[in-house]
């Protein structure tokens, strides 16, 4: 570990950074696996059943009671899942547009896992920041970023050159667009109270004025719908709802062009609830602690303020998937109207109300 | 580090000239669809000159603007319009004619911009606030007059766009 001190500092900015990158993709994937087990336990709670309880690898019967109840709380399957897709025969239509069919679902994962540069997932080890990139314009590379998932779906229709896929594509495009809108000026009320777009400084007003949530209730719930239909998630999942369009964009994809999609959908979520937790849930931090509100003084903090993260996140995630075995999918022009008529009016009215308060009793 | 700078620069450039030429000019395909696919990939590059630049806000206001929302309404119309091969070859006389035109004008004013631009070096150094910050000051301070008027154009295009997809005015 001395070798690390006797590098330059560009050359340990490179080292440091490649490892954040290596760790944070390591535990997205792992946590997009996982994120599908609860999924379905959940499902299956919801719906009185048992869920997955059967996959065991063999080496469980060398462990005596922690074996079978790891076993029935499925905690094998994502393994199995995965290993399923990689084997299945990935067929490619012969009417398909190959060249963007192959391109859709690489084009749907990779902004989802370019969003999670930005997020500061806790204050610091050491004397390194737990963010990948401290981007001054944090929260609109994360827009820009989300901005682009919504190609690989186009992609994806277009390329499927069927009727269905297409059919949901155009759903999706619009769908997307206009929840952008309503989602991103729920958020300007935020720049209006922090005066600023970076991330970090923005967990530092929360930690030092109470979390946004209970300042801007209007922007979250703005921003939480929001990222329900950004992530075409029930009860927004127009785009592939399986009841008029098969499978919608996905319908002609298998095996692990199918699983990218699927993986895509997760590693979105992970990251809309990693937003909502910096914008609303004042990230890392917890109030009337002074160790946990201010940036760690030691290791065991940082990790603490790591877990703490997790831990919201994790909220926002079971809340995902609650809401998707709870409500009915919305109708189209329901939709539409929702984010147009509602919302985006709403967030036009919170920016003029914050933006007077502001300049009104600022002063 | 000024090379690894300039060696950025000029690959972004180079693959913004390229992608730009293979929006107007694709050997391999005519394809409407993929010109607007490289669209996409200029305008992805222009915005890491940008980055290199020093200006965030523009780089990410570039994609967020262009990239995400433009280009996907552009794609929408030209697959649900589903152009024939022939009726893409057909050229119109007079849209040809502005079409130059207007190429033309934006030339002059590029090149004009260009020779007129003083460096930065001679002008200032860092900004001591986020450029962010900076770039709100000047739109809404110095140059508040063009800022309003732009928004104003923004509106009408706006309005004149629902006219037209209005069926029956009353």
């Amino acid at each position: 570990m001395e070798a690390i001190n006797y590098l330059n500092p560009t050359a340990q900015m490179i080292l440091f950074s490649a490892l954040k990158i290596g760790v944070v993709f390591g535990v997205v994937m792992t946590a997009v696996a996982y994120a599908v087990l609860v999924e379905r336990k959940v499902s299956a709670w919801i719906q009185n059943r048992v869920g997955p309880n059967r996959t065991a690898p063999f080496f469980i019967n060398y462990l005596p009671v922690i074996g079978p109840l790891l076993v029935r709380l499925g905690i094998f399957q994502p393994a199995a899942d995965g290993l399923k897709f990689l084997l299945k025969e990935d067929f490619t239509p012969s009417y398909v547009r190959k060249v963007y069919f192959w391109l859709a679902p690489a084009i749907t994962v990779i902004p989802a896992l370019l969003t999670v540069a930005v997020i500061p997932f806790g204050s610091n080890l050491g004397s390194e920041k737990m963010v990948i990139a401290d981007l001054n314009v944090g929260i609109l590379y994360t827009f820009g970023i989300v901005s682009l998932g919504v190609y690989g779906i186009v992609l994806a229709g277009y390329g499927s050159n069927s009727k269905y896929p297409f059919l949901g594509s155009i759903r999706s495009t619009a769908q997307m667009i206009s929840y952008e809108i309503a989602m991103g000026m729920s958020v300007i009320p935020i720049f209006i109270l922090t005066e600023s777009l970076n991330l970090s400084d923005i967990i530092r007003y929360q930690a030092e004025n109470g979390w946004m949530i209970f300042k801007q209730p209007l922007a979250f719930v703005i921003f939480l719908i929001a990222s329900f239909a950004e992530t075409n998630r029930l009860p927004f999942d127009l785009p592939e709802s399986e009841s008029e369009l098969v499978g919608g964009y996905h319908t002609e994809y298998s095996s692990m062009k199918f699983a990218l999609f699927f993986l895509g959908e997760y590693a979105n979520m992970i990251a809309s609830a990693a937003m909502m937790v910096t914008l609303f849930l004042g990230g890392w931090t917890l109030p009337f602690i002074d160790a946990l509100n201010l940036p760690a003084s030691s290791l065991l903090l940082g990790l603490i303020h790591i877990g703490v993260f997790f831990a919201k996140m994790a909220f926002f995630m079971i809340v995902f998937i609650w809401v998707r075995w709870m409500l009915p999918r919305f109708r189209y022009d329901q939709l539409m109207d929702l984010g147009w008529r509602r919302f985006i009016p709403l967030a036009l009215a919170n920016i003029v109300v914050t933006a007077l308060v502001v300049a009104l009793f600022n002063n | 580090m000024p090379q690894f700078t300039d060696l950025f620069f000029y690959a972004l450039a180079g693959l913004t000239l390229l992608f730009g030429f293979l929006t107007v000019l694709n050997p391999l395909s005519r394809s409407p669809v993929t010109s607007a696919m490289f669209l996409v990939l200029t305008i992805l590059c222009m915005a890491g000159l940008f980055v290199l630049l020093h200006a965030f806000f523009l780089a990410a206001v570039q994609i967020l603007v262009y990239a995400g929302a433009v280009m996907v309404v552009f794609l929408f119309v030209i697959m649900l319009l589903d152009l024939k091969a022939d009726q893409r070859r057909h050229f119109n006389k007079i849209a040809v004619g502005l079409g130059g035109l207007s190429t033309l004008a934006i030339a002059g004013t590029l090149v004009a911009s260009i020779v007129k631009t003083i460096p930065v070096s001679q002008t200032a150094g860092r900004l001591a606030e986020g450029e962010t910050k900076a770039l709100g000051r000047l739109l809404f301070e110095s140059h508040i007059l063009p800022f309003e008027i732009l928004s104003v154009l923004l509106l009408v295009a706006m309005v004149g766009a629902i006219l037209i997809t209005k069926k029956d005015l009353r």
